[in-house]
């Protein structure tokens, strides 16, 4: 694992290039170069405002529901450009899964949130069959297997976020971003979710933004360091700073601002 | 006398004054509030004395009557009943409309806020200016349906002058669906004009309501590939709904009350049958109240408008409590 990536392409999923994203005339993050590895989770860690979460949803094109957001520069998935003109972002988002950092089921029945996905995409499948498997993937079924039709509201704040993993794997993901998925819950609930990451890895890949230098450690193989440019600290622009395999980085970091970072001196 | 803990040079601290001053403004306040609670109840003790007993069967399946023993106010009651209804048929798709495209798909530009300022600004505009612009537009329809306007000597339209007068055909040739161009007194002038009055509040209710579902939820829709309309009608609209309902009932029960629209629109004061179709003419309750109100004999004046005030604010009082049913029964709790 020590070996730095050694890959040839059909292992990247994501190819950035030269990524910037601007809110308004704000500049948020800057010529992003980066390339997520398949079956793999990358973390991306950094102080807060340097542009992580800008950049996961780079991958998704969620930027664009913020009306003023623009991007510039290339996102390739699977080799092709998802900025390109004529890709229609709805298409992109079924196959690149997304969790959010406070856990948000849709208030209705458990069964419906996890087939809320397939369902709008015309899935033409078993729904049962597709539900049971989605809710055994996230680690949730034995939990709720005899209550599908009660609300998924009234589950605790951990079931409710492996209910929204549930609900990213039912449309058949390739992808999976997480944006601190763990950030609302407890340290045990917190466990599960890093448990759960650990076994999805085998068939999907994980994209997780997390502000928990222990998390990025103990889950992540490859991490990637993102900072405030410090040529310009008033822009606050974010800039990638190092990226590499997450037990190298944590060790043996190239980069004295990664190393203070890390080890606590700033962020 | 409440005596501080401990005094320090730099602080005159005066308590007891100030919590004297805190004292007369709880007073102060609570006599506000009771202000108009008072008068509200003095008004609906008076009225329930003075009408109270006035509240019998003929009040409801009688028409008007010179024997005050003998009047009722059945078509005012049928009427308005039926006048919200169709406002409400009106009013709701077009105001949730509304409210979805601004809320959801209008940009962020000039010509939005310009329109919000708008509607802000329309639902303040008094009632008899809506009853002038339904007249003019509903009721004569800017007289283009006359023999001598331009457009029906354009198109040669065969138009009957009078009182029932305009053009009158069926919709698609199927029989039932009767149109009639210019609506004059009729049931949808009142219904549109009563529209464009509450179309305002409909439209900043259902604004809130739908403003108030977390934007969380519109991303985990988006996330997983949901266009925008599927966003909204799956999502959005489904939570917002009881709110929007609950706005929609009270704009209604702002309508039931309104008089001065309709007296401009020449809704009759005595109308002593019943509306057989959308196209007739029709009264309304507060119609028939400000009648017997105008009337010199003490029965109208007093005691059959107090009755009819009883019924009217019965009726309130009922789309009220739906709209509390409605909130409270299907309201997500997050």
């Amino acid at each position: 694992m020590l070996a730095d990536q050694n890959s040839n392409n059909h292992d990247i999923v994501f190819t950035t290039k030269q990524l910037s994203v601007y809110y308004g005339k704000q500049l948020a993050i800057r010529d992003i170069d980066l390339e997520i590895q398949r079956h793999k989770i990358t973390a991306i860690i950094g102080p807060s405002g340097c542009g992580k979460s800008t950049l996961l949803r780079s991958f998704n094109r969620m930027n664009e529901l913020i009306p003023t957001a623009r991007v510039e520069g290339k996102v390739y998935y699977n080799e092709k450009n998802i900025y390109a003109e004529g890709i229609d972002p709805v298409s992109i988002r079924r196959h690149i899964g997304m969790v959010f950092q406070k856990p948000n089921p849709f208030p209705k029945s458990i069964y419906d949130n996890v087939a809320f996905g397939a369902r709008i995409n015309k899935y033409q499948g078993n729904m049962d069959e597709l539900v049971e498997r989605s809710l055994r993937q996230a680690a949730l079924w034995d939990e709720v297997k005899d209550k599908l039709k009660d609300g998924g509201l009234a589950l605790s704040g951990g079931q409710q976020q492996r209910l929204c993993i549930a609900r990213a794997l039912a449309t058949e993901p390739d992808v999976i971003l997480m944006d601190e998925p763990a950030s609302a819950l407890d340290p045990i609930a917190t466990l599960r979710i890093e448990e759960l990451m650990e076994k999805l890895k085998q068939n999907y890949t994980i994209i997780v933004v997390t502000h928990n230098m222990q998390q990025a450690s103990r889950v992540s193989d490859m991490t990637a360091f993102l900072s405030i440019d410090r040529s310009s600290p008033e822009a606050r622009i974010g800039i990638l700073v190092e990226y590499g395999v997450t037990q190298r980085m944590f060790i043996k970091p190239e980069k004295q601002e990664t190393e203070d970072y890390i080890t606590g001196r700033f962020g | 006398m409440t005596a501080s803990v401990e005094t320090n040079g730099d602080f005159k601290e005066n308590l007891g004054f100030r919590q004297k001053l805190g004292r007369f403004f709880n007073v102060l306040l609570l006599i506000c509030t009771l202000v108009g609670l008072v008068v509200l109840t003095a008004l609906l003790v008076d009225v329930a004395l003075e009408g109270g007993s006035w509240i019998r069967p003929q009040l409801f399946t009688n028409y008007h009557s010179r024997f005050p023993e003998k009047a009722g106010m059945k078509s005012g009651i049928v009427g308005s009943l039926i006048l919200i209804g169709l406002t409400g048929l009106f009013s709701f798709p077009i105001g949730v409309g509304a409210a979805i495209y601004l809320e959801e798909y209008a940009p962020k530009n000039w010509l939005t806020n310009f329109i919000n300022i708008n509607i802000n600004n329309l639902s303040g505009v008094p009632s008899i200016v809506y009853g002038m612009l339904g007249l003019t537009v509903f009721g004569r329809m800017f007289g283009l349906f006359e023999p001598d306007s331009w457009l029906v000597k354009a198109f040669n339209i065969p138009v009957a002058a009078g009182m029932q007068g305009g053009w009158q055909f069926d919709l698609f040739g199927i029989p039932g669906l009767a149109i009639q161009l210019p609506f004059g007194r009729s049931l949808v002038a009142g219904a549109m004009t009563m529209t464009l009055l509450i179309l305002p509040v409909v439209i900043i209710a259902s604004r809130e309501a739908i403003r108030a579902v977390p934007p969380s939820i519109r991303e985990a829709a988006y996330g997983l590939g949901a266009t925008r309309w599927q966003t909204v009608s799956t999502q959005v609209l489904p939570v917002a709904v009881p709110g929007i309902l609950t706005g929609m009932i009270l704009a209604l029960s702002r309508a039931v009350g309104e008089t001065a629209p309709l007296l401009i629109m020449g809704a009759f004061t005595y109308v002593p049958f019943l509306p057989e179709s959308v196209w007739d003419q029709f009264t309304t309750m507060p119609i028939q109240i400000y009648n017997w109100i105008t009337l010199p004999q003490e029965d109208y004046r007093i005691h059959l408008a107090a009755a009819g005030i009883i019924v009217l604010l019965a009726v309130l009082l009922s789309l009220n409590t739906i709209a509390v049913y409605l909130r409270n029964k299907f309201q997500v709790k997050w």
